[in-house]
């Protein structure tokens, strides 16, 4: 399970933020997880209750949206379905994830002094 | 909250950020990246599940190579360093990196490893990640390929159940083919056709290390990697991008 591993980089940013801006708690927290990304949302979100707690992010609950993987021809650029042989119906391209695999740091809000 | 309700309380302010959570990690794949452009050295990723063969490949590569090759390995487990030394046994330079409890690695475990191993002069470098079909496809490394190993053992569908891993692959080997005839319900072609449907490039090549069968192929695929990496330089190849599209050559077995 590296959801951990990805909490501590992203508490790490957060902080980063937080102490260039003189906050003193921060209140909130978006990120934005792709489906073909390799993080669980779920499991992300744990690790980050657990994580947070007796920090400057104890308060910040984590709002995660969740991004669908869209895939497209990488030749003719035709959307493509989600399941199926990874080759366009049209020209016969590979096709490529257009989204899906993003792991963001969308928004923090704090509480500045 | 103010910054959504518009109350105009000024003391919460809310921070558009829209940064990559693993920056760091990417920043420290660079890094390792440049160093190994910079030493014309082939690094590759190895990952897998626990039990499909990493090892034994690598060892059937060092065996295939018969010293042709100056080659390396970092051994990724929680812990022990056998791995490591049934390659060094093999004739391989290696180095056992003890994650402790994480269960895969990252760039800067690669760094610090790469102080404890003379590596400027080697060709390949097999970085053989901790057996894991899930974690380790976050992590970028500074690898020149990711070839992730396949046992036809391991049932046809794999590669649908972990498709983040099988998407990050560059080449797939599907390894101990040897046991085909022993194992009536799997077939090769349904192995190819999971990878197909979650890699679009599917390059695969099947292997035994025990029998031999494709090690060619696969020796072939790592010098065409070699061709690569003698292309001029100052294509920007070791700066901050994070995916590569690899360049395919003769040599791969393609899906038809």
């Amino acid at each position: 399970m590296h959801e951990y591993s990805i909490v501590q980089a992203l508490y790490d940013n957060v902080v980063t933020h937080a102490v260039a801006r003189g906050a003193t708690t921060v209140q909130e927290i978006r990120v934005r997880i792709g489906q073909l990304s390799g993080v669980d949302p779920e499991l992300l979100e744990t690790a980050w209750r657990t994580f947070k707690v007796h920090t400057i992010c104890e308060d910040a609950p984590m709002a995660i949206e969740v991004v669908a993987a869209e895939w497209a021809c990488r030749e003719c650029r035709q959307p493509a379905p989600p399941a199926g042989i990874r080759r366009c119906a049209t020209c016969g391209g590979a096709l490529k994830l257009v989204q899906g695999d993003e792991i963001v740091l969308e928004r923090i809000v704090m509480e500045v002094a | 909250m103010c910054d959504s309700c518009g109350c105009g309380d000024t003391n919460v302010v809310p921070l558009d950020v829209q940064q990559r959570i693993l920056s760091e990690n990417e920043r420290g794949a660079a890094h390792n990246r440049h160093h190994f452009v910079e030493r014309s050295l082939v690094a590759i990723n190895v990952m897998g599940s626990p039990g499909a063969g990493k090892t034994a490949l690598l060892e059937a590569t060092a065996r295939a190579l018969g010293g042709q090759r100056r080659i390396g390995a970092l051994a990724g487990d929680l812990a022990t360093d056998n791995d490591a030394r049934r390659l060094e046994a093999a004739g391989i330079r290696a180095h056992a990196i003890n994650t402790g409890s994480a269960c895969h690695l990252d760039a800067a475990m690669v760094h610090r490893a790469l102080h404890h191993m003379p590596w400027k002069d080697l060709d390949y470098l097999f970085i053989e990640n901790v057996g894991n079909l899930v974690c380790p496809a976050v992590y970028d490394l500074g690898q020149a390929a990711n070839v992730v190993i396949l046992s036809v053992t391991e049932g046809e569908d794999k590669p649908l159940k972990y498709p983040v891993m099988f998407h990050k692959a560059d080449l797939v080997l599907i390894s101990k083919v040897d046991l085909l005839p022993h194992l009536p319900n799997i077939r090769l072609e349904r192995i190819v056709d999971s990878l197909s449907r979650v890699m679009p490039e599917p390059h695969h090549i099947a292997v035994s290390a025990t029998s031999g069968d494709g090690i060619d192929k696969w020796i072939d695929w790592l010098a065409s990697h070699e061709a690569q990496r003698l292309r001029p330089e100052g294509s920007g190849e070791a700066s901050d991008h994070h995916h590569h599209d690899h360049h395919h050559h003769e040599g791969h077995v393609h899906h038809e």
